[in-house]
């Protein structure tokens, strides 16, 4: 059967072979040209680093990003290991909580940031409540780290429960009856059993943190993440080639940062912020 | 500290980062549904923001609609025959080629509009049209009907029980209808969902491929947050989430096993 249905295969591949040269593969080539043919030439490609705006921009995406995914897996690591190992009531809908904003799209989740630490926000309603003061930090990097956080959380957390469950709860009650605290257990025998799927998650959540660009649209009208200044770029500057080049660099990035989770957990989760 | 109240601080621990995910959704809904929400609650409630949604933006929900339904049978043409083949061919040249197919997700949507728009950006009534969004979202959402189909395809073997159709005189074709797709049902189901909502909530390439003419539920809704007041920003937005939340929910059921 192997052999004469290699024909047959081949017909059925041919579709999305087409598709995907003519609509990836082939765009994204003439990008890579694209980008390097500015005035400067190849060397645009290093526009990241000369070029202070670029630069600080880079700088500013990276730090933030950084910053998201340490507290999205300190949050999602407290909160996954307390959901795998407690059943109570209600446990399930806490789950669906948790999760649901998977799918949410960037704009809305800046959007929903708005209604927290906006201007007719939640936080800055009791902040005048309580002190007299209008606290707004929507559109600064604070909203934009917590926008990202917003999306980052259910994303982690799902692979650290999957992690967790795997746990090997003989371990720590050995430990435990050998009189270790819970301190020593936790960083010595859950932490190390969970590595795998804390870089994994951590890499997805970097990767999508970098390249955030609904989220970014609505709160960073004054803030240059990266995307944002590709974004402008070519439509304000309509510097075709350095927004080229420069979303070359960033689609780099995520993707080596998403193949290092793929390949500790097999897991993708779009980048889609 | 004792098991119950270390239980205790953790569960309020959490609850609190369920309310930070939660509480604006909660807002936006109430916003949208509020006379005016500067004055708060007590102006009122009403549907005439959602109204005002309805005829300022029922195109926006339409082409979503056309365009999610369009490029989930896309991806199925073209997505469920790509994983079988991946599946019967295996080892490094399918896991080369599946990477490949992966890379649309792994690559900021941002660097692929662009990439679209140098080369396409051209034909102009390609440009213009709404197939223009559709290819973006085909590229985008096609890995994870691949992935989905994959998953199920490499969990049982198939090949076993093709080989034994095989022997009993099944041509190819009646194997792939009859053995393949039948078992592969929950991976179809199951990214068929994934596909239809991404396809609807789809914003960073989007933005970029649309025109005037071509406006999506998202593009709307960026549109709306920058521009419109608060409460039709909030209307919009529900209605949003009443077209997503039970894709969602349906997801979630499908996953459940899976938690």
């Amino acid at each position: 059967m192997k052999y004469y249905d290699y024909p047959k295969l081949f017909v059925l591949a041919l579709p999305v072979a087409i598709f995907f040269v003519t609509f990836f593969i082939v765009p994204m080539i003439q990008l890579v040209i694209i980008g390097g043919s500015g005035e400067i030439g190849e060397s645009s490609y290093l526009s990241i680093i000369n070029k202070p705006r670029h630069f600080e921009s880079l700088l500013a995406t990276l730090i933030l990003s950084i910053a998201v995914t340490i507290t999205a897996l300190i949050i999602s690591t407290a909160t996954g290991l307390f959901l795998v190992r407690n059943i109570f009531p209600g446990r399930e809908i806490l789950l669906s909580i948790l999760t649901f904003p998977l799918a949410f799209p960037g704009v809305v989740i800046g959007f929903l940031i708005i209604m927290l630490a906006g201007r007719q926000g939640l936080i800055g309603w009791i902040t005048k409540a309580l002190y007299g003061d209008k606290i707004v930090f929507a559109y600064s990097m604070l909203g934009l780290f917590f926008g990202y956080l917003y999306f980052s959380i259910p994303r982690v957390i799902l692979t650290i429960m999957a992690a967790a469950e795997k746990l090997d709860k003989s371990l720590e009650e050995a430990a435990k009856s050998l009189g270790a605290s819970p301190y020593r257990i936790i960083m010595d025998i859950i932490i190390p059993a969970l590595k795998p799927g804390l870089i994994a998650s951590g890499a997805i959540c970097f990767a999508t943190s970098m390249g955030a660009f609904g989220t970014a649209f609505t709160l960073a009208t004054n803030i240059d993440v990266l995307p944002m200044t590709i974004y402008t770029e070519f439509t304000l500057n309509a510097n075709i080639a350095g927004a080229a080049s420069l979303s070359i660099v960033l689609g780099l990035v995520t993707w080596v940062a998403l193949f290092i989770a793929r390949s500790l957990s097999g897991q993708t989760v779009a980048v889609s912020g | 500290m004792n098991k119950k109240t270390i239980f205790f601080i953790q569960l309020f621990f959490t609850l609190l980062v369920c309310s930070f995910l939660v509480i604006p959704v909660f807002l936006s809904v109430l916003a949208g549904v509020t006379q005016n929400f500067f004055v708060g609650i007590k102006s009122g409630f009403t549907i005439r923001w959602i109204v005002e949604v309805l005829n300022l933006y029922t195109d926006t929900i339409y082409l979503s609609l056309l365009i999610a339904i369009t490029c989930l049978l896309l991806t199925l043409i073209i997505g469920i025959p790509a994983a079988y083949v991946l599946a019967r061919v295996g080892g490094r040249i399918s896991r080369i080629i599946e990477e490949t197919i992966v890379l649309p997700i792994a690559v900021p949507g941002l660097a692929i509009a662009l990439a679209l728009i140098i080369i396409y950006g051209g034909f102009r009534d390609f440009r213009t049209s709404w197939y223009f969004i559709l290819v973006g979202h085909v590229l985008y959402t096609l890995p994870f009907m691949v992935r989905s189909v994959l998953a199920v395809l490499s969990s049982f073997n198939f090949k076993e029980m093709e080989e034994g159709a095989a022997s009993l005189g099944a041509s190819f074709w009646t194997r792939f209808i009859t053995i393949v797709l039948p078992n592969a049902k929950s991976g179809i189901l199951a990214g068929s969902l994934m596909v239809f909502t991404l396809s609807i909530g789809e914003f960073n390439l989007t933005w970029m491929l649309h025109t005037p003419m071509t406006k999506t539920l998202p593009v709307g809704l960026a549109d709306s947050y920058a521009s419109m007041r608060l409460e039709v920003a909030s209307a919009y937005t529900l209605i949003f989430f009443i077209m997503i939340i039970p894709l969602l929910l349906g997801m979630q059921l499908l996953s459940k096993d899976k938690i």
